[in-house]
């Protein structure tokens, strides 16, 4: 594993730049379409948020200008992109990297609290079953999005090939042999 | 013969990293109040350990069950259950505190192997003879209240194994037998299996200033470049006379790789690694650290050195009491 | 319903100490657990003390025990706990480690800081020779209920914590010693500055916990006047007090009083306030949410939460 701390990636400017102008609705709708996606194939990832099943979460890349707002909704996610302030139960903010380096269990989630390069607020109990949840879903975004097909498909597309061109963003799961 | 790395599992994810990375034991628990990281998100429903357990037996590796919270007076059946369940999804030995509890399990379960869990604070070798003699137990963990000597000398006068944390969280106080957590919130390891529960954490940041407070009790308060600690209580800041500082312990955690050869001499049986609640990248890379630190010592070649700072709390190693000194 | 005097926590000198039990034996109370439960270094200090204070309290009519140190690693402590059984007095067990020492058969009590939970572990302790058990004090009511009906049954007594601050937590760590810079072998006995405690508050000012030696209490003093009446339709026999430097014998008659009915609910909270007027009161464990709730009105002392 690399030493996450040290060298967490810049958000690369280019999908910084894409996101302030683009649309959010479609966007929303297909990220919607793309978590529904998720929660099929991983039904255990909503089962073990338990209690928070409908807890609005905010998730904020504080190097993007849009924050993420997600509720589980028991298994049927919603998911809506903002350039505003956004209200919700529990708000995990940090680089862009560190969010998705947590998804694909690159990182280590606590690690990367107690060195402040993630920071939560609000219902501290629920962040952590969001993280614990994901830990243990092995998610991988790029095969995920790979799958997905049909006019909503295309918004996420574009989204991963600004950020494929980039360096140093953790988009797909990285191997065991190269975790540790 | 090689000593024994003992692995937590908070999820089944965990349990297989912990597996592929070289961990010879891992320890799990059910996802309720049974087990003493009853914390959201985390554990194993049953299901999950029966597969749980069937992967690590295919990978060599063996699964012990953590059943370690005090029944709760009137549902004492729950309890009961985990312990059945357990044996019946194929685990080599359950992890039990509660004397009601051991007394049950060899009583009804008399195959299933007994482990004395530190929630037991055991912590000299007549009460460890006890628990041998009246519940069968077959290995006790010993509580972070002991110094190597010590724990040299209950080696001498048992023939009960002892295992031992090496990495993780510290508790300072005798583990099973500490209520601060109740106190300020109501839920405390012994009844609920959690401690400092993230339920009743806020957190609050001004002007780059973290206040971290537990139940409404402000725990810490670190400025902006400094660490975030999570408000264990008993790892707060306080003030006492005229004194302010961490009073009880400082936020730091456990690392006691170096004190391996000591420990194996001391007749430790095997070396165990706290945090269920931790994630899957973690586990990993703490185990393969330390399972490579016990092949070299059996090889007779010298410990690689310590590479795991950063994944602790606060940024700070203590080998904690098993230098006499930190009393 | 039975007045029961725990062990004292703290490190008093030993003239304090003597004196404290020769006003006990004038006192309305039934029994008395006495000796060292938080730290061996303590005990060669009132050692030679403690045979004339059991022999005055027995003649004065109350049942006397010995209680066992809370946690014994030390060979010293082991050899110390072991003796206990010895002595000719009922030994209250405060680590499952003085059980090792008692002989199947010879009873024995059981004090609040072995963890007796459930049902099972009771009635196993009963096996082996409890006759009484003071539960520990984290305990919600639901238990304390479930338990004296287990008990009864068992022929024991059920004790719970009435009064005093609440022992939290026990550590192989001094941490009167820590605060002084010294280590625990060297401790010099910072703990006999505080014969009640140190208290430890958070850096906002709230008072929290107290300090002593090596064990943790909390800062507000367990006070049962709003659920006496609820302990004793539990089947709950006896209620503890544990000791205070100050206007103890006092804090006696006040709970004789209210046992007795002769004292009204609210008014204990409120005599008790009148004896120290800075106190901080609480029996969250109890009925509350967390146990450093009180379900009293608030006052000056208390902090705000």
């Amino acid at each position: 594993m690399s030493d996450p701390q040290n060298q967490l990636p810049h958000c690369p400017a280019a999908l910084a730049a894409a996101l302030r102008v683009m649309p959010l609705a479609p966007l929303s709708l297909s990220l919607t379409a793309f978590s529904r996606r998720i929660a099929r194939n991983h039904p255990a990832l909503f089962q073990r948020l338990g209690a928070y099943g409908r807890t609005e979460f905010v998730l904020d890349p504080v190097d993007l200008p849009i924050v993420v707002c997600l509720n589980p909704n028991d298994g049927r996610p919603r998911i809506k992109l903002t350039r505003r302030k956004a209200q919700g139960a529990a708000r995990i903010s940090g680089p862009l990297a560190a969010l998705i380096g947590l998804v694909h269990g690159a990182f280590d989630g606590d690690a990367l609290f107690f060195s402040r390069d993630l920071v939560i607020e609000g219902d501290t109990g629920a962040a952590l079953a969001l993280r614990n949840a994901i830990d243990d879903a092995e998610l991988d975004l790029a095969q995920e999005a790979e799958t997905l097909s049909g006019p909503l498909a295309r918004p996420v597309h574009h989204l991963i090939a600004i950020a494929e061109h980039q360096t140093g963003l953790c988009l797909t799961r990285p191997e065991d042999a190269t975790i540790w | 013969m090689v000593m024994e790395i003992v692995c937590p599992a908070g999820t089944p994810a965990a349990l297989r990293a912990a597996v592929k990375a070289g961990a010879h034991t891992v320890y799990c628990g059910f996802n309720d109040e049974t087990n003493a990281r009853n914390f959201p998100g985390l554990n194993f429903d049953r299901a999950e350990m029966r597969t749980g357990v069937d992967f690590a037996h295919q990978h060599g590796a063996k699964v012990l069950v953590a059943i370690n919270t005090f029944p709760r007076a009137g549902d004492e059946a729950i309890w009961h259950r985990a312990i059945h369940d357990a044996e019946a999804c194929g685990a080599d030995a359950v992890i039990l505190a509660d004397p009601g509890l051991l007394d049950h399990a060899a009583r009804h379960h008399p195959g299933l192997r007994r482990h004395l869990s530190v929630q037991a604070a055991a912590a000299n070798a007549d009460v460890i003879n006890f628990y041998a003699e009246t519940f069968g137990v077959k290995r006790v963990v010993l509580p972070r209240v002991l110094s190597v000597p010590e724990i040299a000398a209950i080696n001498a006068e048992t023939e009960v194994e002892t295992e031992v944390f090496v990495f993780g969280g510290l508790c300072v106080m005798a583990e099973g037998r500490c209520s601060l957590s109740s106190y300020a919130t109501g839920l405390s390891p012994n009844m609920n299996g959690v401690c400092s529960p993230a339920s009743h954490v806020d957190y609050s940041e001004h002007q780059g200033v973290l206040d971290a407070r537990l139940g409404g009790y402000l725990i810490h308060r670190v400025d902006k470049d400094e660490p975030a600690p999570y408000p264990t209580l008993c790892k707060g800041c306080f003030s006492a006379g005229e004194k302010t500082g961490h009073l009880f312990e400082d936020p730091v955690s456990l690392n006691a790789e170096r004190l391996i050869p000591q420990l194996q001499k001391s007749g430790v049986t095997a070396l165990k690694i706290e945090g269920r609640q931790r994630s899957k990248s973690y586990v990993a890379q703490v185990v393969r650290n330390f399972r490579t630190a016990v092949d070299a010592l059996d090889a007779g070649r010298p410990l690689p050195e310590g590479m795991l700072a950063r994944l602790s709390e606060g940024q700070a190693m203590t080998t904690g009491a098993y230098k006499k000194t930190w009393r | 319903m039975e007045l029961t005097i725990g062990p004292n926590q703290f490190f008093w000198p030993a003239e304090t100490w003597s004196s404290f039990y020769d006003d006990l034996t004038h006192a309305p109370v039934d029994r008395i657990v006495l000796g060292e439960l938080v730290c061996s270094k303590r005990l060669p200090f009132y050692q030679d003390r403690i045979p004339d204070a059991v022999s005055a309290l027995i003649e004065a009519g109350k049942d006397v025990a010995l209680t066992s140190l809370a946690l014994v690693t030390l060979k010293r402590e082991r050899k110390l706990t072991a003796a206990l059984a010895e002595m000719g007095v009922t030994v209250e067990i405060n680590d499952l480690t003085a059980l090792a020492y008692i002989p199947e058969g010879q009873t024995f009590y059981v004090g609040p800081l072995v963890n007796v939970y459930n049902e099972g572990t009771l009635r196993w302790l009963a096996s082996r020779g409890a006759r009484r058990v003071c539960l520990p004090p984290e305990l919600p009511l639901a238990s304390v209920a479930a338990l004296a009906k287990a008990a009864s049954d068992l022929g024991v007594a059920v004790e719970v914590w009435g009064h005093g601050r609440l022992p939290l937590a026990i550590s192989g760590r001094c941490y009167h010693a820590r605060m002084h810079g010294r280590s625990k072998d060297n401790c010099q006995f910072a703990c006999e500055d505080d014969p009640d405690g140190l208290d430890v508050m958070t850096r906002d000012g709230k008072p929290f916990m107290a300090m002593n030696g090596v064990q943790t209490l909390s800062d507000s003093y367990a006070c049962t006047d709003h659920q006496i009446e609820l302990l004793r339709a539990a089947g709950v026999s006896s209620l503890r007090l544990s000791p205070q430097s100050q206007g103890f014998i006092p804090l006696c008659d006040l709970y004789r009083q209210r046992i007795d009915q002769s004292l009204a609910e609210s008014d204990l909270a409120q005599q008790i306030r009148t004896l120290n007027p800075d106190i901080r009161l609480s029996d969250g464990f109890l009925t509350g949410s967390c146990g450093a709730d009180w379900s009293g009105p608030q006052d000056r002392g208390t902090p705000n939460r």
